[in-house]
């Protein structure tokens, strides 16, 4: 199973001062420090890059392509994400960013709203047609799809069946370059430009399907100081390449997603702390009759990914502001499922989280953690490396950690040893 | 090897906000346990409905879970005022919660029918002005 646990985020260690900001931060607990430097559990990362928002010594890294991996194709198409456009001050018209993207460079571009248009058009009858089945959790952001799957089994089958936008957008991408150019589909680079880390994962290690079209992914922040100058430049007489509207567009923010499905039965949370309360209210079936729920584990949405340049809320507003202008959509395809559009596999539960696959064991692991855990002093301080004193039990549990790593349970045993020894002599 | 474990729990009187405390602190020891999704489901919304009726009728009290290998036992006690009438308790939609408590969308009566619908096996020992003993299990 883990071989297929990869991740965009790691840590740099000569940079990590092993201090505990980033275990306390991370959600799903996958952060221990150990030896003074801090470690991340694979089979628990998700991706979702709170870490590289807290460290304060810059120590958590988000791998992706430098942009100079264009140089490796014969043609290259940008699949700039919708949150791009929102990084930028009073940008009235969307042809300025993509005229610009081929002036960086690149031969082609090609919208990645433009796919979400269209996978918003196939969710609307999908879900009308599965009506039975709702609600439906929405599957683009890849770090809440990785935690439904270890941690929430219960709604697997909640997940709508549908790729996300960019991968949509790759296979369509690469059609067109291939029939436009003649050239073998190894000699064209589909190069994605991202908002986040978990996109990247995504990407090199699709879900639900074998091979992901996108061959390199660049961040926004590496590619937003490329793109000012060039916009002054294409901002006089930009060459027209957009070909999404207003629903493709708005998924960069929260709720982006689900406005596209226009209806009023949905729900969208954003803040991956957010998704999780959501998530397990749905799971204990604590709110009914939605149709629909978006969840972006980053606060504001896509725009808020630690790939972004600017404030996620700012962002927003100016999505917000450039989305006027737009018509609702530019993409219609009636009521077919296009090629590729569906997940081609069921994504599997993989329970990282369990103790033991023998049920009597995990039955007395369980006892040891709740022996141990009223031992603790329950401060939650972080000085044995774990985010908390239950963490630490865990641990001590899986064979992964010692009851001396306590350090005010360590203390204690100290002065009682010098007591005792004072007392003896 | 222990091949038994033993979790007590402190339901608060009259704190919505707290009230599922004990069954999210289950959910997770089971998850972790790695005991089938759909007996997690059936434990969790059980003890939950549990927890709430604590709360709105009986100032609180407290719940004990005995995981074994062939069964979860849930034992919910409270020194609350006791059930009336319990063939009109477990009947869907009956309910006696007060209206400021319906109005926070709870009181559905649907408590004790869900608890029912949702454990293996339900004993409920009620005693006028003395209190109420639930026992739940479900089957592993």
């Amino acid at each position: 199973m883990s071989s297929e646990f990869y991740h965009s985020v790691h840590i740099d260690v000569d940079l990590c001062m092993g201090c505990i900001n980033c275990i306390k931060r991370c959600p799903t607990q996958a952060i221990r420090v150990q030896h003074g430097k801090a470690k991340i559990i694979k089979e628990f990362c998700i991706d979702c890059g709170e870490c590289i928002r807290i460290c304060p010594h810059h120590a958590k890294i988000a791998s992706y392509d430098p942009i100079d991996v264009i140089k490796n194709y014969e043609y290259t198409v940008a699949l700039p994400a919708p949150s791009l456009y929102g990084q930028f001050n009073n940008l009235d018209d969307v042809n300025i960013v993509l005229s610009a993207l081929k002036l960086l460079g690149f031969n082609d571009v090609y919208e990645v709203s433009a796919a979400a248009e269209m996978i918003s058009e196939m969710s609307r009858h999908y879900i009308s047609e599965h009506h039975d089945k709702t609600p439906f959790i929405s599957t683009a952001c890849p770090s809440v799809v990785r935690l439904i799957r270890v941690r929430f089994p219960n709604l697997i089958d909640h997940l709508l069946p549908f790729t996300a936008p960019v991968d949509l957008a790759a296979q369509i991408a690469r059609k067109k370059a291939m029939a436009d150019t003649g050239l073998s589909s190894d000699k064209i680079g589909i190069i994605f430009i991202s908002p986040c880390p978990a996109k990247v994962t995504a990407c090199k290690e699709p879900l639900g399907c074998d091979i992901s079209n996108v061959d390199a992914v660049v961040a926004i922040k590496d590619v937003y100081p490329l793109l000012l100058p060039l916009m002054k430049t294409t901002a006089h007489d930009p060459e027209e390449c957009a070909v999404s509207g207003r629903i493709g567009v708005g998924w960069g923010n929260s709720g982006g997603e689900a406005g596209g499905l226009l209806t009023d039965s949905y729900l969208a949370a954003d803040g991956i702390e957010n998704v999780i309360r959501v998530l397990e209210d749905l799971e204990d079936r604590k709110f009914h009759n939605l149709d629909f729920i978006e969840l972006d584990a980053c606060s504001g949405g896509c725009v808020g990914g630690v790939l972004c340049v600017e404030n996620p809320y700012v962002a927003q507003a100016k999505l917000k502001k450039l989305c006027k202008y737009l018509p609702i959509s530019r993409n219609h395809i009636g009521k077919t499922i296009l090629d590729g559009a569906m997940l081609e596999r069921k994504i599997e539960f993989e329970p990282v989280y369990r103790l033991s696959k023998n049920f009597a064991e995990s039955i007395s692991l369980m006892a040891k953690i709740d022996e141990l855990c009223s031992k603790f002093p329950g401060l939650d301080c972080g000085s044995c490396g774990a985010p908390t004193c239950k963490a630490l039990a865990e641990d001590i549990a899986r064979g992964l950690a010692r009851e001396g790593d306590c350090v005010p349970l360590l203390k204690e045993y100290i002065y009682n040893l010098s007591d005792s020894i004072s007392h003896n002599n | 090897m222990t091949d038994a474990i033993k979790l007590e729990y402190t339901v608060c009187n009259d704190d919505f906000t707290r009230a599922g405390e004990a069954s999210s602190d289950i959910k997770d020891k089971l998850k972790k346990m790695g005991v089938a999704p759909e007996i997690i489901r059936k434990v969790v919304i059980a003890m939950y409905e549990g927890e709430i009726n604590m709360v709105i009728h009986a100032n609180g009290g407290k719940i004990t879970v005995t995981i074994t290998t062939d069964k979860i036992t849930m034992v919910l006690s409270d020194k609350g005022p006791g059930i009336e009438n319990i063939e009109l308790a477990m009947q869907e939609g009956y309910s006696t919660a007060p209206d400021n408590i319906r109005s926070l969308g709870f009181g559905a009566g649907m408590g004790l029918p869900n608890m029912k619908k949702y454990s293996d096996y339900m004993d409920v020992q009620t005693q006028l002005g003395t209190g109420t003993t639930v026992t739940m299990q479900v089957n592993l």
